[in-house]
């Protein structure tokens, strides 16, 4: 449904955007996931119509969007500070954008009564801005959107400014709420937990360029690129030479276990999926703790290795049976190293 | 309001027309063309009539003027009744914003309200009630003989003196605010822990607030020491013919002489001075900012 | 609180009143020697009311105040925003903005002499009011800037997201959210203009003097006690003024 063609947008001398393309299906709810600076905000802006690329081209439903001046451009913007029209109410706030559109008072009514309902602040109807909670002000912007039925709304870091306990619910209704008016959402964040709970799809964009597009479960087995394997997720990156008869030689270290194979390249191991060794013979790497982190329900182990410049990270459930300090063999099985591919441009 | 570069459509340069031109328009033919005109008088000369004649070419005998020890008496006495002014300004402002700071929350208000209150009043007013105070059948004269603690009144209107005291008055309100302002701001913190550290209120003062606040005494003392410096009214009407300062100079220079060159001359050596105020505070300001 | 540090605040408070209060005693005073009383009498606020000088000075005043407020607000307001959305790294501009309220008054006043003598233009209320938008601009200018400053910079961007057009967000969302700060400025220079005297002495036209012009008229050639009243008058109109600003300001306050 949305085509993004290469495009680029460079301000001064920083390259926000370098060639992006994307390809965003009907009902999706995609995320543009990334560190501050890499770029996703820059495309999000210019999909709104408050940013011009310098090149590329950008299509809705087969029609160039960026002719299209913003105020008429069938897509909205949830801001991240909600931008909320601190001298209207709620009501007006909401219906300011049906307005614009000329329809009739009645269905003006109607529909904003009917939003509201649908995210549950008809009470609140008659009240300020400032009177709300964040939650609560979330949900007007929300509603202030959704309203006008656009082929794609945007969401620029939807749950950041909330509380831990309010996210974890804004997390679901955002969800429940794109299913229930199947509108496209698109959710621009840096919090990797979020994009892989939200979205369907995710684009893993760093300096300006699109790294990986997949599923979150894709995403998180099969990273493409060391970038994308230790930003998604907590990874153990190993850089080595596969041998034929399985395992990778990492110098200074050993042979770790690994898929068998012929090239030099990187091997992603997810914590979860390290344990310590039962005894030396089933042992990969000897090492000393150095710090334990409780999270309730599982523990994150860090253990210095001779030879590798960073530690290594593995998560057991509950707490940890080993202090900080001790020696430990850790192991795992060689499917669950992930040979991370390298393509052209992801290093 | 959106800041950002290129934006999608939009007739840029319409809105830029629209929300700049007319101020920017307004400003350049009613303040920058005069003052560019006052400029350019100064190096003609005047006509015989009042005007300027400038068939007679330019010249730099208005400059030349300026030394005249009449006149620059004038302008060495201006700068010093500004100095003298901006100074007891300072010695009165500083304390009295440091009482307001120290006053609880509610009072603090009323307290600043009330400082400012009198500078609502017609200037020109506030000025003649000093008149009537030091003119020798005054109030002020009127008690001493009163209280019999003089025989014959003292002169105390149309003297330098009483031209300091008018600017004084009028001026002293501009003083306490940013000091107070600046006073206001030093981290309370730091006076505690100077206080911990074993200081009495007396060393923590000189120590601390001091030093912290000067920026804003840099501001008080340009509010105070501008105005005066260019004032016409206070020297007028309390001064009498004695105390002439550069503002009366130039106002009789573009009314009654209508030496329109030479009364621009005297506006730039004011704005002169102004430029030069300016910059050292900016200068000081710089140099205080690293802390 | 020690009592030493509160004398400087009672000194300078006896320093301010003692004129206010001599003024306010004397309007009251029969005799018209301000030197000496002669019983309690509201005889001079009557001959107040039937100056007519007075009473004209004060519908000129108004009139320019009421002008040049208007003129400097719609100015003011525009040069603002459009400082905000297209100048916001310049220094030139905003500084330009500024200069009229850094001049010293007697300068702008005999610039603006000098400029309607190149345009042989007649002197009357009409140049003062001119002259005094000059310096209201650079306020309300200041003033809606700082307000701009404060308010959040996507709520003109999300009225456009939402469908409206460059004026409808101006009218709409842009002018009143900037509403206090444009209401403190129109404030401020109305307030400004009222007692201004420098600049409307030189640029005013020998039949239309302003309250401030007739005042000095009164105090340099003949002083009548009017005088007090008059200045009891504006002292309770001010101090009325400023109580109802403060009022202002703390509604204003929940936007």
């Amino acid at each position: 449904m949305i085509r993004i063609h290469a495009v680029t947008r460079r301000f001064g001398e920083v390259t926000a955007l370098d060639g992006v393309s994307l390809e965003i299906e009907e009902g999706e709810f995609f995320a543009l996931l990334g560190p501050s600076g890499c770029g996703k905000t820059t495309l999000l802006r210019v999909l709104a119509g408050f940013e011009a690329p310098d090149s590329g081209t950008v299509a809705l439903d087969g029609q160039d969007l960026l002719g299209v001046p913003a105020h008429r451009r069938p897509v909205n913007l949830m801001f991240q500070s909600y931008a909320l029209f601190p001298h209207m109410n709620v009501e007006k706030n909401i219906a300011y954008g049906l307005a614009r559109e000329g329809l009739a008072r009645a269905e003006i009514g109607e529909r904003v009564a009917a939003v509201l309902a649908t995210v549950g602040l008809t009470a609140q109807a008659r009240r300020r801005p400032h009177q709300l909670s964040g939650g609560q002000r979330q949900r007007v912007a929300l509603a202030r959107a959704i309203v006008k039925r656009p082929r794609v709304l945007l969401l620029d870091e939807p749950l950041s400014a909330l509380d831990k306990q309010v996210r974890a619910e804004m997390q679901l209704e955002l969800k429940r709420l794109q299913h229930q008016v199947g509108i496209t959402f698109l959710v621009v964040t840096h919090d990797q937990e979020e994009a892989m709970s939200l979205a369907d799809r995710i684009a893993v964009l760093d300096r300006g360029r699109v790294q990986q597009v997949d599923t979150p479960v894709d995403l998180y087995r099969h990273p493409r690129g060391r970038f994308v394997a230790g930003f998604v997720g907590a990874n153990n990156v190993f850089s080595g030479r596969l041998l034929p008869s399985g395992g990778l030689d990492v110098p200074g270290v050993g042979v770790l276990p690994a898929p068998a194979g012929d090239t030099a390249g990187l091997v992603g191991v997810r914590p979860e999926s390290i344990r310590l060794a039962a005894g030396d013979a089933d042992a990969s790497l000897h090492g000393a703790v150095v710090d334990i982190s409780y999270f309730g329900g599982s523990s994150r182990i860090a253990v210095t290795i001779p030879g590798l410049d960073r530690p290594v990270l593995l998560t057991v459930p509950g707490p940890a049976t080993v202090t900080s300090g001790a020696r430990v063999a850790l192991s795992w099985d060689p499917e669950s190293a992930v040979l991370i591919e390298t393509t052209g441009d992801t290093p | 309001m959106a800041r950002r570069g290129k934006t999608a459509g939009g007739p840029h340069v319409r809105a830029r027309l629209v929300l700049l031109g007319p101020g920017l328009s307004y400003l350049a033919v009613l303040l920058l063309l005069p003052l560019a005109l006052l400029i350019g008088y100064t190096v003609f000369r005047r006509g015989r009539f009042g005007g300027i004649a400038y068939e007679d070419g330019s010249t730099g005998e208005n400059f030349a003027r300026i030394t005249d020890p009449l006149y620059a008496d004038v302008l060495t006495g201006s700068l010093r009744i500004a100095a003298v002014t901006t100074l007891l300004a300072l010695l009165l402002g500083y304390p009295t914003a440091y009482a307001i700071s120290r006053l609880p929350g509610r009072w603090r208000t009323v307290a600043l309200v009330l400082v400012v209150l009198p500078f609502w009043t017609n200037f020109l007013i506030r000025t003649y009630a000093w008149i009537v105070l030091l003119s020798s059948r005054g109030v002020v004269n009127s008690a001493l003989t009163g209280m019999g603690l003089i025989d014959r009144p003292l002169k105390l209107l149309y003297t330098e003196p009483a031209v300091v005291l008018g600017l004084l008055y009028a001026y002293l309100p501009l003083m306490v605010l940013p000091l107070y302002s600046a006073i206001e701001r030093v981290d309370p913190r730091l006076l505690e822990a100077s206080a911990d550290l074993g200081a009495r209120p007396a060393r923590t003062f000189w120590s601390v607030t001091l030093p912290h606040t000067l920026p804003g005494v840099l501001t008080g003392c340009v509010f105070v020491f501008v105005p005066s410096l260019g004032n016409f009214v206070v020297p007028e009407l309390l001064g009498g013919g004695h105390t002439v300062m550069v503002g009366n100079l130039i106002r009789d220079q573009f009314l009654t002489a209508r030496d329109w060159p030479f009364g621009s001359v005297l506006a730039l050596a004011l704005m002169a001075f102004l430029v030069l105020l300016l910059m050292a505070q900016a200068w000081a300001g710089r140099r205080l900012g690293g802390r | 609180m020690r009592r030493a540090t509160l004398l400087p605040l009672w000194l300078t408070y006896v320093f301010l009143y003692t004129p206010v209060v001599v003024l306010v005693v004397m309007s009251f005073n029969r005799s018209d020697s301000p030197y000496e009383w002669s019983g309690f009498s509201t005889a001079w606020y009557g001959t107040l009311a039937g100056d007519d000088e007075v009473l004209r000075g004060l519908a000129n005043t108004l009139i320019v105040a009421a002008g040049a407020t208007a003129l400097s607000t719609v100015l003011g307001t525009l040069l603002a925003v459009g400082l905000a959305r297209h100048a916001s790294r310049s220094r030139l501009l905003p500084a330009l903005s500024v200069l009229p309220a850094v001049l010293p008054d007697i300068v702008l006043a005999i610039g603006l002499l000098a400029f309607y003598s190149l345009v042989s233009a007649t002197l009357g209320l009409h140049s003062v009011l001119l002259a005094h938008t000059v310096f209201g601009l650079a306020f309300v200018t200041a003033v809606v800037r700082t307000r701009i400053a404060h308010v959040d910079p996507s709520l003109e961007e999300a009225s456009r997201d939402l469908g409206a057009g460059e004026a409808t967000t101006f009218l709409r969302i842009t002018l009143p959210t900037l509403a206090p700060g444009i209401v403190a400025g129109a404030l401020l220079t109305f307030t400004l203009s009222l007692d201004e005297f420098v600049i409307a002495f030189f640029t005013a036209g020998p039949k239309d003097p302003t309250l401030p012009i007739v005042i000095y008229s009164m105090i340099r050639f003949g002083v009548t006690p009017e005088i007090n009243a008059l200045a009891t008058l504006l002292l309770a109109v001010s101090f009325t003024m400023v109580i109802a600003a403060q009022r202002v300001s703390r509604l204003t306050e929940a936007l």
